[in-house]
């Protein structure tokens, strides 16, 4: 592990491009049968409740308004991976044993330490595990289901409509082309501090590092926040009818409520953007309809389930979930655009290439 | 029957006994209260927890984001005028400064008259950066306020900035930042907020009025009906100003029944301002 430029430059670049590495594999994978599995939530809780419930029952916390309360700063990172891996569908394994469950942590944890090759391009970044914002040196759920998928039972993203791979291609091409830095606009959102990649959602999937959230909670509203670039979501509980489509949002409009202990959020409106950036929703479709559950299980986790509906793009609907695991906050603002050398250093970077090559002779 | 009659007697009597103390009582208050401004008298329904309940969407309705101080319409720039007209123009306003003058030291008014000449280029709006305290209040923009348990939210649509309020806590700021760190606690009817830790990079408006990283600002909000809350807040900051002088303006409850925050992404509207040089081929 060398890293010898251990500062701001470029973090966000680099960041975006491990996430992106991290998570296209997973839907370069091929499509495997619709047989195994068990039931679509059984594996959640078993894997997430490590811990033997003690003999005193564990009672769901309210708010003064009676609300299960989901207040506090938690974190969705976990090992788990979003898709089951073929061969584990084939054996119709749905955990991982503690052996194999704790070479996976270790390996990660070891990809991330060393990421880059001293001496090479790659290796001036930003090295986020030097500061400790690694998953393996923070809390992290001890999920060891083979798949973050539920539904279908499979494990895996169900095959897509040809309008959908189309789309999912054309993301991608375009993500992986952006930044001929012509113009700062031929930059990838994330970089440029407008959402990051991949997006906090919804659906919250886990992040690369840093997938940090708070939650502040009234009896009509609940504010999630994102710690990457402090991007908010405020979720009304009023049974509020949705604007209309021409009215869209990045992160898309929110309605919520209670049923039972659970919250249900349900988002449409959202615009086309961030969604191609994000190797699992790389071909969504902007009529998306997105559901969340959200369920306490214990002093300091609660569930996270989605399930995203998009005929455009999916054959039918799929449903993951993780656990969420409480952190210490606070969470610190998060002013990214507001220090982004990263970008003024290579735009600057970019017109003193053009001027090189210009000044080259025989060129 | 009877028994019905003598009930019928009974209720008049009581209901006029009541009308009887309640004029009294009305009388007696106006006797005693005639400076009072009915927002004194006024008592917020409660959350659960017995706290006033400022939850909802509130905006202020001046132009002290153009200009704290009381202030004439101003033409912004020929250059600016020809290619948005009248939209380039700022806004007459009474300002929210009592008083109305800030108590510049010298130093810092001269860097406050250099701060308007570059306004439109350094203003922190203009780059989308984040508001800062108590500009976050008075953006052109609606706010939600978001009360939790332990932390008050408010969240503006501008950028979706987020205030923090940290509630019966006695943190202190681990670091400077644009937000500043807000301690808040319950004085009866009002929400008293005290921050620090702020950097020094935020401006008051888009005149060029500024602080320090001294900065300390406390807030005092009240409801004054079902619809306003009274906003005041105490600036201190003796690196750029000889005293600690004092805003305050009405919020209003935004009252539309689908009222809700949009998302408003500024920085993709910003970067031309900031990085248009280092195109490669500059606009025409």
């Amino acid at each position: 592990m060398s890293h010898k430029f251990p500062v701001l430059i470029a973090g966000t670049l680099l960041t975006a491009a491990v996430v992106i590495g991290q998570q296209t594999p997973a839907t370069r994978t091929p499509a495997a049968p619709a047989s195994a599995g068990t039931s679509a939530k059984a594996p959640a809780p078993a894997a997430t409740a490590k811990a033997p419930a003690a003999a005193k029952p564990w009672v769901t916390p309210r708010t003064p308004d009676g609300q299960p309360d989901l207040q506090g700063y938690w974190t969705n990172a976990t090992y788990a991976p979003l898709e089951r891996a073929p061969a584990n569908v084939t054996a119709n394994k749905l955990f991982f044993t503690k052996e194999e469950y704790d070479a996976r942590v270790k390996q990660a944890a070891l990809a991330d330490e060393a990421q880059t090759t001293p001496g090479t391009t790659g290796d001036v970044h930003y090295d986020f595990t030097q500061f400790g914002l690694d998953k393996s040196q923070n809390p992290f759920a001890q999920d060891m289901r083979t798949s973050m998928i539920t539904d279908p039972p499979d494990g895996r993203i169900p095959a897509q409509t040809a309008e959908g791979q189309k789309r999912g291609r054309d993301r991608t091409a375009a993500y992986r082309t952006a930044g001929g830095y012509n113009q700062v606009q031929d930059i990838v959102l994330g970089s440029r501090c407008i959402i990051y990649n991949p997006p906090p959602g919804p659906p919250m999937l886990p992040q690369g590092y840093n997938g940090n959230y708070q939650i502040i909670q009234s009896r009509d509203a609940v504010m999630i926040l994102f710690e990457q670039i402090g991007d908010i979501r405020i979720i009304p509980l009023d049974n509020r009818p949705s604007p209309p489509l021409s009215v869209r949002n990045t992160m898309g409009i929110s309605r919520g409520h209670w049923e039972g202990d659970t919250l249900v959020i349900e988002t449409t409106n959202f615009d086309e953007r961030p969604q191609g950036r994000n190797a699992a929703l790389a071909g969504i479709s902007d009529n998306f309809k997105l559901i969340e559950r959200l369920k306490r299980t214990g002093e300091d986790t609660f569930d996270y389930e989605f399930t995203v509906s998009d005929p455009e793009t999916f054959v039918k609907p799929w449903t993951a979930s993780m656990p969420f695991t409480r952190i210490k906050g606070p969470i610190f603002e998060a002013a990214c655009h507001e220090g982004n050398y990263g970008i003024e250093d290579t735009m600057k970077g970019a017109r003193a290439a053009d001027a090189a090559a210009a000044k080259k002779p025989g060129q | 029957m009877h028994s019905w009659r003598r009930f019928t007697a009974f209720l008049a009597i009581a209901v006029i006994a009541c009308l009887a103390i309640v004029m009294a009582s009305i009388v007696s208050m106006a006797g005693q209260q005639t400076p009072a401004p009915a927002a004194a008298t006024y008592r917020a329904p409660r959350t659960k927890d017995g706290k006033p309940d400022f939850n909802g969407i509130w905006q202020a309705m001046n132009n002290a984001n153009w200009d704290i101080a009381p202030h004439n319409a101003e033409r912004a720039s020929l250059k600016i005028e020809a290619v948005i007209g009248a939209l380039s123009a700022m806004p007459p306003g009474l300002g929210i400064v009592e008083g109305g003058v800030l108590p510049y030291l010298p130093a810092a008014l001269k860097q406050r008259k250099e701060n308007f000449e570059k306004r439109f280029a350094e203003d922190p709006e203009a780059k989308c950066y984040l508001p800062g305290v108590p500009r976050f209040i008075y953006m052109p923009f609606p706010f939600q306020i978001i009360q939790g348990t332990d932390h008050i939210a408010m969240v503006s649509e501008y950028k979706g900035a987020l205030r923090d309020i940290y509630m019966n806590s006695t943190k202190k700021a681990p670091a400077d930042s644009w937000m500043g760190w807000s301690n808040g606690k319950w004085d009866g009817e009002t929400l008293v907020i005290d921050t620090t830790g702020f950097n020094d990079r935020s401006w008051f408006d888009r005149s060029g009025d500024f602080h320090s990283d001294a900065l300390h600002v406390v807030e005092r909000i009240t409801a004054a009906s079902p619809y306003h809350l009274n906003y005041e807040a105490t600036i201190e900051d003796p690196q750029v100003f000889s005293k600690p002088f004092k805003i305050s303006m009405p919020l209003y409850r935004r009252m539309e029944k689908n009222i809700e925050l949009l998302e408003y992404r500024c920085v993709e509207y910003s970067e031309e301002l900031i990085y248009g040089k280092y195109r490669k081929v500059p606009l025409q």
